[in-house]
């Protein structure tokens, strides 16, 4: 008996069969999807077919993001490497109603210095780049962010836009995220109206993301969906579309303030939102998980739904962001306990 | 000291080595010097001819321990030690048996690693698989039936234990099997002789280990471990009352051959060839997760495995893109590696068979696709398979393949989908992906499978039966249908063997004989007409005291043919409501009520009066009784622990032949006949030799009562040869045969053709005058067969 010769997948192939919706604007590839180079998101005309197709299958979606952590899992040395590398996707964040200049410089002091000097050196990672990716505020600390971190390639990122409800009148929304940006944003992290989502008015909300984002600039835009708000995995899947064709850079969760956050279910739907975005027009959105993380063990649950669903690509800081503060004290004591053996004390390392 | 391990990893983002550490597992093996004998009795014994047999790890090749090749002496030492324990055991009081199989269940839970890593070496399965599914589902199959030996007594009063019982297990879920043969069996208090597979003995062994922890009395539960020669020792051993088997369905037939001579009750477990059918509107996403799961767990190697994909054609492209998409994301690889998803296939024998059907396929006109995923340099793998441009002409879409291979094909419209999922020989599982709770229950009550799971694919639970229609095999396990396997009616335990008939005297008085005959002219009754039998022959009917009472047609194999055509264009029938049904049977009483004693009295002739009126007078009740039993004899909704609606339904078989028994011509007619009609199914029977001229006064009855043509048929003649045509058609789904032991062995043997369930009364004589014999639930239970339909919902 000859064993058959299996044909190899050439995906580029496979994929380039399949319909591009209106590629405007520029093609600059940003990263790769099955082996495709795909561009920077600059939107495309609302389709409702494609709202209107969308099909969720609750149960079905909650076996696989349980089955995907059973499936997954990274030991040892590759887990140290994971761990940085959450860090690396990290919005270090403080988003409270007693934030202060001082708080928000501490925080970016933090950001600058993940990692204490004393477990690099007991991993052995003195060389490696290991920052957070991104620092996150209130628009009223952009400024102090800005200046804290000048000189160093954290990014700052601003919920403007009437954060957590975002029901202030549109333009008032507009403003402040054209504040923010004058005052040195890099990131908008803005919250759509979830009622635009309830009422299943696609336009307006179609037209609500694109004003953010024009009125973002050269900001990144990303787009909250308020996931806990939306409450069905349906209502999910079809917002996230609906930014990604309005422009949006990235699409977020949730605010953090609401009752439920970032679920595993609701990541794996927003990822498969965007890899079906990616699929039909060729351009890559960002993802970013906020909101409630508190352990190292779901910086890897996330890295490896990112790595399983959309691939190397949604590993990097330039699509994958991770909304946090408290995890990275976890991540630390990980990390130490990698280099020594000992379970490690949250008062060993240093307040964010 | 830098270190470039973590920064090279760092960049890459691979997963790396997670190796499950089997250290506590070789130490196990090692406690027994890596070399088992049998466990009979409570201890562990040498092999009777002192061979043993190697069992390895098929992902390196590497033989792991030797374990005793039973011979017929071995199982014949392990029959006599579970005969030994019957009486002991079957003392204890419900409860005490339901403390032992809950501290089974407990004793699994606390060695689960120990066993999901010995699972995982000697059968290749993923260290995830035996972990989180494999050993999870034995724990809660112990719990489950902990509850049922508790129970007992109050569930099924009128039951007993069917004494010492066989099982013979493979070898994709070893220790699996062992939980599904060996809860339910203890549960309902018999003893057991389990033969585990020979390729995955070890766990079984374990197992055995586990038995004598908690103390189980020995005896009780007895392994012997071998080859085929040593199941089919088991199979034939005079002393063991049933047989309970998971396989393939070659040799589920041989085992049917093979008991056809005994009483053995005999529950068979077979292959599949399972469609997944994935609608347009289904999440497509989710789908290709339920393929995953479908025909990628266990590397395929699962009888229920999703391994006909079913795509309508408006989706195929797109389905066919995710579907590769994801499986390039598969890892292939050491089965104690805990990200690995596909391990190593159980055996080059195995792996030989694959390779040669995914050839043949491929030489058939199939495209092979596998994605560019490593494979191991050693052991013996094999990488996720989609085949394409397969049809229903395809071996690879008829044969199950038992590996890591899908067939895909596509379909237009609902109907089509159901008629390519129902063109098997088998019928075991189903999937069924659509969003519109129309569609998929609708495709799901219309699919021919024991167990069809919408939106969802491969769940199992101790509470919902498990088992297949035609060649996927008879019986359930799981559920209260699953405890029925192990049990028997006190009643039919004492009934007494069905004497032969003593051969009627003739004696003559022709000038009676013929006005006898023009009165009385019966023919065959096939789709709703009366016929003249093909053979243009007749019998003589006499009664008791050799008086020619008519003449009936002879039939032959053709009429039996048309008999069992006209009954497959009436299997409307069995969509029709229970109401409609009930009204049908309660019109047949009042019928037979008008004719009582007409009918009264020409039966008068064969059995005498007082009989003849009994019959009549109980024929009505019986007729009573199902129109009332129609519309309540129920589903069940299950309670597994998931979020599903897991619903059990009753289905009509399909066509049954029914072989009439010779005592009571009107009510053993009408009790056996009305229960399969009452479900559903088409009858062909033939009627009671004794006095096969009841046939004129069913075919008048029916006739007038509404039964639509073909719903029951009936062919007079010889009930050996027809008998004979109807167990080897293979368009006939069940046989009832009644009769004496020879007749019950026929039907058996004969079945094995297409698997047909068979029930008959085992020679005995059953006293159909009673309506605790003979009629009810006992009768229901063979005349449906059980879906269970699982629905996970959650928005």
């Amino acid at each position: 008996m000859t064993p058959p010769t299996p044909q190899r997948l050439e995906l580029r192939e496979q994929m380039a069969e399949l319909p591009l919706v209106a590629p405007t604007g520029q093609r600059e590839p940003v990263m790769q999807l099955q082996g495709r180079a795909l561009g920077v998101n600059t939107g495309v005309p609302l389709n409702l077919d494609w709202i209107d197709g969308v099909r969720i299958n609750t149960s079905a979606v909650e076996r696989r993001a349980a089955t995907l952590l059973a499936r997954r899992t990274v030991k040892k040395d590759w887990q140290v490497a994971w761990l940085l590398r959450a860090i690396t996707c990290m919005d270090l964040t403080t988003l409270a109603g007693d934030d202060s200049d001082e708080r928000v410089r501490r925080l970016c002091a933090k950001a600058m210095q993940p990692v204490s000097g004393s477990v690099k050196a007991l991993l052995g990672i003195d060389e490696l780049p290991v920052k957070v990716a991104a620092v996150c505020v209130y628009h009223l600390f952009v400024e102090t962010a800005r200046r804290a971190l000048r000189g160093t390639p954290i990014r700052v990122a601003a919920v403007s836009a009437g954060f957590p409800a975002g029901l202030n009148a549109l333009t008032e929304r507009l403003a402040e995220i054209r504040h923010s940006v004058e005052a040195g944003a890099d990131e908008i992290d803005v919250v759509i109206t979830r009622a635009h989502v309830f009422a299943g008015e696609w336009q307006r909300l179609y037209d609500e993301v694109a004003a953010f984002k024009e009125a973002c600039g050269k900001a990144h835009c990303k787009v909250i969906l308020g996931s806990g708000d939306l409450a069905t995995l349906r209502n999910v899947a079809r917002a996230s579309l609906v930014a990604m064709m309005a422009g949006a850079d990235f699409i977020k969760t949730s605010t953090g303030k609401e009752a439920v956050n970032a679920t595993l279910p609701v990541g794996l739907v927003m990822a498969r939102a965007i890899r079906e975005y990616c699929e039909r027009t060729g351009m890559a959105v960002g993802f970013k998980p906020a909101g409630g993380f508190r352990s190292a063990r779901q910086s890897l649950d996330w890295l490896a739904l990112m790595k399983e669903e959309l691939g190397q690509g949604w590993l990097e800081p330039r699509l994958f962001r991770i909304g946090a503060s408290s995890m990275l004290g976890d991540i630390e004591r990980q990390l130490e306990f990698h280099g020594s053996g000992r379970y490690s004390a949250s008062y060993h390392h240093p307040l964010a | 000291m830098a270190n470039t391990s973590v920064a090279e990893k760092f960049r890459s983002m691979e997963y790396g080595a997670a190796p499950e550490d089997p250290h506590n597992s070789l130490v196990w093996l090692d406690r027994f010097g890596r070399r088992f004998g049998h466990f009979i009795g409570g201890k562990w014994r040498a092999p009777a001819q002192g061979r043993y047999f190697a069992t390895a790890d098929p992902s390196t090749g590497e033989k792991i321990a030797e374990v005793a090749a039973g011979s017929a002496a071995d199982v014949n030492a392990a029959v006599k030690a579970a005969r030994a324990a019957l009486p002991h055991w079957q003392a204890l009081t419900p409860h005490a048996r339901a403390r032992f199989l809950y501290a089974l269940a407990r004793q699994v839970q606390k060695h689960s690693r120990r066993l999901a890593v010995l699972e995982t070496l000697d059968n290749g399965k993923p260290i995830r698989e035996s972990r989180d599914i494999d050993i999870p589902l034995v724990a809660r199959h112990f719990y489950y039936h902990a509850g049922w030996a508790q129970l007992l007594e109050r569930e099924f009063p009128d039951y007993r234990p069917r004494g010492v019982v066989g099982q013979i297990i493979p070898w994709n879920f070893p220790l699996l099997m062992v939980a599904w043969k060996i809860a339910p069996a203890l549960a309902a208090g018999n003893t057991v002789v389990l033969k585990p597979a020979e390729f995955t003995p070890l766990t079984a062994l374990a197992f055995a280990e586990l038995c004598s922890e908690v103390g189980l009395p020995p005896g009780v539960v007895n392994i012997v471990t071998g080859d085929g020669k040593t199941g089919a020792a088991l199979v034939v051993h005079p002393d063991v009352d049933k047989i309970a088997f998971t396989g393939s369905t070659e040799v589920g037939r041989a085992i049917r051959r093979a008991t056809a001579d005994s009483h053995k009750k005999l529950s068979l477990e077979l292959g599949g060839k399972s469609p997944f059918v994935v609608f347009e509107d289904a999440d497509l996403d989710s789908a290709v997760e339920g393929l995953v799961d479908g025909i990628w767990l266990n590397q395929g190697q699962v009888c229920c495995a999703g391994s006909r994909l079913l795509m309508q054609e408006s989706i195929a492209v797109p389905l066919t893109k995710k579907l590769q998409v994801r499986m390039a994301a598969l890892r292939v690889g050491a089965p104690l590696d805990k990200t690995t998803d596909i391990g190593a296939i159980v055996a080059r024998v195995q792996l030989e068979r694959i390779e040669g059907l995914v050839a043949q396929g491929v030489a058939e006109g199939a495209s092979c696709w596998q994605p560019d995923v490593p494979l191991p340099a050693r052991g013996l793998f094999y990488r996720p398979t989609l085949l394409t441009n397969v049809h229903p002409t395809s071996v690879v879409a008829r044969t199950e393949i038992f590996g890591p291979v899908l067939a895909a094909m596509t379909f237009r419209t609902p109907a089509e989908a159901v008629e390519l999922a129902n063109n098997t020989a088998y019928g075991l599982a189903a999937s069924v992906w659509s969003e519109s709770v129309n569609v998929a229950l609708q495709v799901a009550a219309q699919i021919k499978a024991g167990v069809v799971w919408v939106n969802s694919t491969n769940m199992f639970d101790a509470a919902c039966g498990f088992g297949g229609y035609r060649e996927s095999g008879f019986g359930r396990e799981g559920g209260r249908e699953g405890m029925r396997e192990y049990l028997e009616p006190v009643w039919l335990l004492k009934a007494p063997p069905l004497r032969a008939r003593a051969a009627r005297s003739r004696r003559r008085t022709q000038a009676a004989d013929a006005a006898r005959v023009i009165d009385r002219t019966v023919k065959l009754y096939i789709g709703g007409k009366q016929v003249r039998p093909d053979s243009g022959y007749s019998l003589e009917c006499r009664s008791s005291t050799g008086a020619l009472l008519g003449e009936t047609p002879l039939g032959n194999r053709k009429d039996i043919r048309n008999a069992v055509e006209a009954a497959r264009r009436a299997q409307q029938w069995g969509s029709a409501t229970t109401h409609q049904r009930a009204q049908v049977l309660y019109y047949a009483a009042e019928n037979l009520t008008q004719r009582g004693q007409d009918v009264t009295a020409r039966l008068a002739a064969v059995v005498g009066r007082k009989q003849a009126a009994e019959e009549v007078r109980l024929g009505v009740e019986r007729l009573f009784a199902y129109a009332a039993w129609a519309d309540k004899y129920e589903g069940v909704v299950h309670s597994p622990p998931f979020r599903s609606i897991s619903v059990a339904m009753n289905e009509a078989i399909g066509t049954a032949g029914v072989i009439c028994p010779p005592e009571a011509p009107l009510l053993g007619f009408l009790s056996l006949v009305l229960p399969l009609v009452t479900a559903g199914n088409c009858v062909v029977a033939v009627p009671s030799e004794s006095y096969p001229l009841i046939a004129g006064d069913l075919y008048q009855l029916f006739d007038t009562s509404d039964v639509p043509g073909g719903v029951i048929n009936l062919v007079t003649g010889r009930p050996g040869e027809l008998l004979q045509v109807l167990a080897e058609h293979d368009d006939v789904d069940a046989i009832w045969c009644y009769g004496e032991e020879k007749l019950c062995a026929v039907a058996k043997r004969l079945s094995a053709g297409n698997l047909k369930q068979v029930w008959t009364n085992e020679g005995r004589r059953i006293n159909f005058f009673s309506a605790r014999e003979g009629e009810g639930r006992w009768y229901l239970d063979h005349a449906f067969q059980v879906k269970n339909i699982w629905v996970p919902y959650g928005e």
